[in-house]
């Protein structure tokens, strides 16, 4: 008798279907329409097969940012992540057991509170979009007003996500303009609209076209009490001034560029912070430091009473699954590099940008906006991007974002980021060849 | 089992003092040049600055104070803690994978959006649905998605539905995503663990939405009069919502679209095997019947003229949820798993689960009540109230306990209906003998000195964990901390 026929026995059943004699006859189904099982050995060849359709930005040089970025990821991340203790492991309610997560998670949460000098952060959110919809439902119970501004030059599928989060709150979104001049937030505007009654104001810095608010000090006196939300890029804030000094009330980010693979777009790793008067307004799970019963520093998850589990309907917000393995990998990727490291990358970076901009500005083509920023920047070509696109793909090279269908005022326009690994030579060649499909 | 967890005093990162002055320290070189800022530049960062000698054996002592599925038993209901084959690891950090940029031209990563068409035709047919959007993040995220459908849907129809109807025993979430949606929310009291189908016929009138059920629900019960909840639900023009976070239970036996559901979410992590990874990520698909499918978020991956494209010309769609299409990672790895077990794979997973718990649920009601007793499904709640009013140990006491033997407790105070309930799930992954060790377990710590379970556990390297004082003194950094003098 084998051990599924001794428990059927015990449980005095004859076959495996009684256990499922209270299912209604007028339900049953057959088996899924499903091919059946393969081997490891099969499955693995077929998805290899399946996923050598794909060309990735190891193959071909790539261009694309527009909030996710093929960074340099040091080995130590996914040798850390890869330890089946830490990523087959059930959330730390179990506090005893599970201390070494619960540290890890405070080590996350006390060093994104120094990239944002803000004082809280949340044990991390789905993404970035989720997260600027998780602020915005957050401002609507921290502040009257039927309004939530965001920029109009955002990404779109980020103003969708926000719209949505909003559904249930009757907050609407009101976008306002940027300068044709800089390319960064119309500030005079943010000001008059922020006086006609917001709950929030959304600030992204830097900006979807890769720009620094150069008045980014000024914000806060300009929208008065209304809750600030700035969204960053992590990296940036390694040699940009941080949300906390600009008077930010939450802060909300993509943490992909910590750290994490590009993933088709995911799992990438929501950033939530903000200040502590509002941390019983703050959505999603947070550790707090306290002792055992012998008095030894201990970790827990804490401040529960705000979430679904406990107040249901009343919760803060519905959010359970986070991204708990990422925050720990962009931990680690903060520790790997250091502060030093941090810096080199993020200045790299600026100064790439920069550099990369003038050689485009030098080969006759226009780039707009010339402000200083972080990764990415806007160039106008006299084709329509997309056959510049098509064209570079057969030059093995992945071009930067077609925005005629996002910011048409743009005329010609698409987005290009660089990254941390490239040198002069690439610059140079990139530029050719752009130059001569132009 | 004879459980003891390694007990390192593992300093926080900020604390160790190891320079990182060699080669392998260095991750990028400086620039050849800046860029200047002005008053844009940052003035001050401190983070730690720790050789990688000593940074990999703090995260590698800090993960051996860390319980994991790989370490043993999870019995946690309505959380399907299964084994996560290492194969799916290895596939998603392939190059493949890790480097492909969401928004490529479609022609270069058609093989993704293969995997992403074919798990949706997958699930699909698991949940008997006419269609899927593998876009939300996480389960709670699928459900907000499905009520923002019900929304659209209704609004399409020229309805004004403002109410939706969850029984008492229902996960957290369900009454969460639906507020979030902008729905009043009716919690229906449950009768005999069922829903009460007089006061449901009662309760529903025209402003009615939908009904959010779990089937198996969190009793572990097949809710027998699913028929009749959907014949009274459609009736009257109102939706049926699928929690799918027990679908483990059923799939080949019936699934939601024959129990006369509309929209189902499903949690990739659960049922399809991706790992929890300590709270996430996962990935909460969602599903619909073809007269909702317009509604469902944007891009849609099709297939037409012989290639894969994303389709975002949708005008009836909510919209988005996450930047992109989801956490195609996890996507991937769930896709793993279905091909490598396939459709009688699926199946027997199904059928070792409930036989799991229906076996454990027999082997411990000696000692514990199990109320409803009857056939359960994937899982059961048994519960300690009567071992609590003769010996003042409650569920929290003898999960604690559990620990010492290397299991990881129950869900526990849920669903609330059952007092000191302790909710059970024993996955189709668990072997008869680990089975009956668990039972033995639970039996032994049944009777054991009160006072040994109330200060329980003993094993690991913290004791019973102050969660009021850790809440009243709200330290969330290690710089609060160390105003703090360090915790010590």
């Amino acid at each position: 008798m084998n051990e599924d026929e001794e428990m059927l026995q015990f449980l005095g059943l004859r076959s495996v279907d009684d256990l499922f004699s209270d299912i209604p006859e007028k339900f049953r189904t057959g088996k899924p329409d499903i091919p059946e099982g393969l081997s490891e050995m099969e499955a693995v060849s077929y998805l290899k097969n399946v996923l050598d359709c794909n060309i990735s930005s190891a193959e071909y040089r790539s261009y694309l940012g527009a909030g996710a970025y093929d960074g340099f990821v040091p080995a130590i991340v996914q040798h850390v992540i890869g330890r089946s203790e830490l990523y087959t492991s059930y959330t730390p309610y179990q506090s005893e057991f599970s201390q070494g997560l619960l540290q890890l998670i405070f080590e996350y949460q006390s060093m994104m509170s120094e990239l944002t000098a803000m004082d809280v952060v949340n044990a991390s959110l789905y993404d970035g979009a989720s997260a600027i919809g998780e602020a915005a439902m957050m401002c609507s119970r921290i502040a009257e007003g039927g309004k939530f501004l965001i920029p109009r030059a955002m990404a779109p599928w980020k103003k969708s996500v926000i719209v949505n989060y909003l559904r249930g709150t009757g907050v609407a979104v009101a976008e306002y303009g940027y300068s044709a001049a800089t390319g960064q937030a119309d500030t005079n505007q943010l000001a008059d609209m922020a006086g006609q009654g917001a709950c929030g104001v959304y600030v992204e810095m830097p900006n979807f076209l890769g720009l620094y608010q150069e008045d980014i000090a000024d914000i806060r006196g300009v929208i008065g009490k209304v809750p600030l939300v700035a969204g960053v890029n992590p990296l940036s804030l390694a040699t940009v001034v941080p949300p906390g000094e600009y008077g930010a009330d939450i802060v909300v980010g993509e943490g992909q560029p910590l750290g994490l693979g590009l993933n088709f777009g995911g799992p990438y790793l929501g950033i939530f912070a903000c200040r502590k008067e509002h941390v019983r307004k703050m959505p999603g799970r947070v550790v707090g430091a306290t002792v055992d019963s012998e008095g030894r520093r201990s970790f827990c998850l804490t401040l529960q009473a705000r979430e679904q589990h406990i107040r249901r309907s009343r919760a803060t917000s519905n959010v359970c699954t986070n991204q708990t393995l990422l925050s720990v990998a962009a931990s680690v990727y903060l520790a790997a590099m250091g502060s030093a490291g941090l810096k080199y990358a993020a200045h790299t970076i600026e100064h790439n940008r920069a550099l990369t901009m003038d050689a485009f500005a030098k080969a006759g083509m226009t780039v707009p906006f010339r402000g200083s920023g972080f990764n990415e920047f806007v160039l106008i070509t006299d084709s329509v991007p997309e056959h510049v696109s098509r064209e570079m793909l057969r030059h093995r090279m992945i071009a930067g974002l077609p925005l005629n269908g996002i910011l048409p005022e743009l005329g010609n326009a698409s987005l290009w980021a660089v990254n941390e690994r490239m040198d002069g030579e690439e610059i140079r060649n990139l530029v050719k060849t752009v130059a001569s499909v132009n | 089992m004879n459980f003891s967890q390694a007990h390192w005093e593992e300093p926080l990162l900020n604390e160790i003092r190891a320079p990182a002055v060699f080669g392998f320290d260095s991750k990028i070189r400086q620039p050849a040049g800046r860029t200047d800022k002005g008053a844009l530049e940052r003035r001050s960062l401190q983070l730690p600055d720790v050789s990688e000698r000593y940074l990999m054996k703090h995260y590698v002592n800090l993960s051996q104070m860390n319980y994991s599925v790989d370490n043993g038993p999870h019995l946690l209901g309505s959380c399907t803690m299964k084994y996560n084959p290492k194969v799916s690891e290895n596939i998603a950090a392939l190059e493949k994978v890790a480097r492909i940029h969401p928004l490529q031209p479609v022609e270069t990563v058609q093989g993704a959006l293969r995997i992403m068409y074919e798990l949706s035709r997958a699930l699909c047919s698991i949940s008997g649905m006419d269609a899927v959007s593998l876009q939300p993040a996480g389960g709670a995220q699928g459900e907000f998605a499905g009520m923002l459908i019900a929304r659209a849907y209704f609004e399409k129809k020229g309805e004004k539905r403002n109410r939706i109807l969850v029984p008492d025993s229902a996960h957290g979430t369900n009454p969460a995503s639906a507020a979030m949606a902008g729905y009043e929310v009716r919690e229906l009291p449950s009768k005999d663990g069922m829903v009460d189908v007089g006061l449901l016929r009662k309760s529903v009138d025209e402003n009615v939405a939908a009904i959010m059920l779990t089937n198996p629900n969190t009793l572990g019960l097949f809710e027998e009069d699913a028929g009749e909840i959907a014949d009274i639900m459609h009736e009257r023009g109102a939706l049926l919502y699928y929690d799918g976070a027990n679908m483990n239970a059923i799939i080949g036996k019936t699934n939601p679209g024959a129990m006369g559901f509309d929209i189902v979410h499903f949690n990739l992590h659960k049922t399809f095997a991706t790992p929890h990874g300590g709270g996430g990520p996962g990935a909460g698909p969602v599903g619909v019947r073809q007269p909702l499918e317009k509604f469902l978020p944007v891009p849609v991956v099709v297939h037409r003229n012989g290639a894969y494209d994303l389709d975002y010309d949708r005008p009836d769609s909510i919209g988005k949820l996450h930047s992109f299409y989801g956490n195609f990672g996890i996507l991937l790895r769930a896709y793993t798993y279905i091909i490598m077990n396939g459709s009688s794979g699926l199946v027997r997973n199904s059928e070792k689960a409930v036989l799991n718990s229906n076996y454990l649920m027999k082997r411990i009601s000696g000692t514990y009540s199990v109320p409803h007793k009857k056939l359960k499904k994937h899982e059961f709640v048994a519960s300690a109230s009567e071992i609590k009013s003769r010996r003042g140990v409650s569920a929290l006491d003898i999960s604690k306990r559990l620990i010492d033997h290397g299991v990881h407790p129950p869900t526990i105070y849920f669903p609330q209906i059952v007092g000191e309930a302790l909710m059970i799930e024993p996955t189709e992954n668990l072997s008869k003998d680990t089975l009956d060790d668990i039972a033995r377990i639970l039996a032994e710590t049944a009777s054991e000195p009160a006072e040994l379970l109330h200060t329980a556990p003993h094993s690991t390297g913290r004791g019973r964990i102050d969660e009021v004082r850790a809440a009243r003194d709200m330290v969330f950094t290690w710089k609060e901390l160390q105003q703090r003098g360090n915790g010590r």
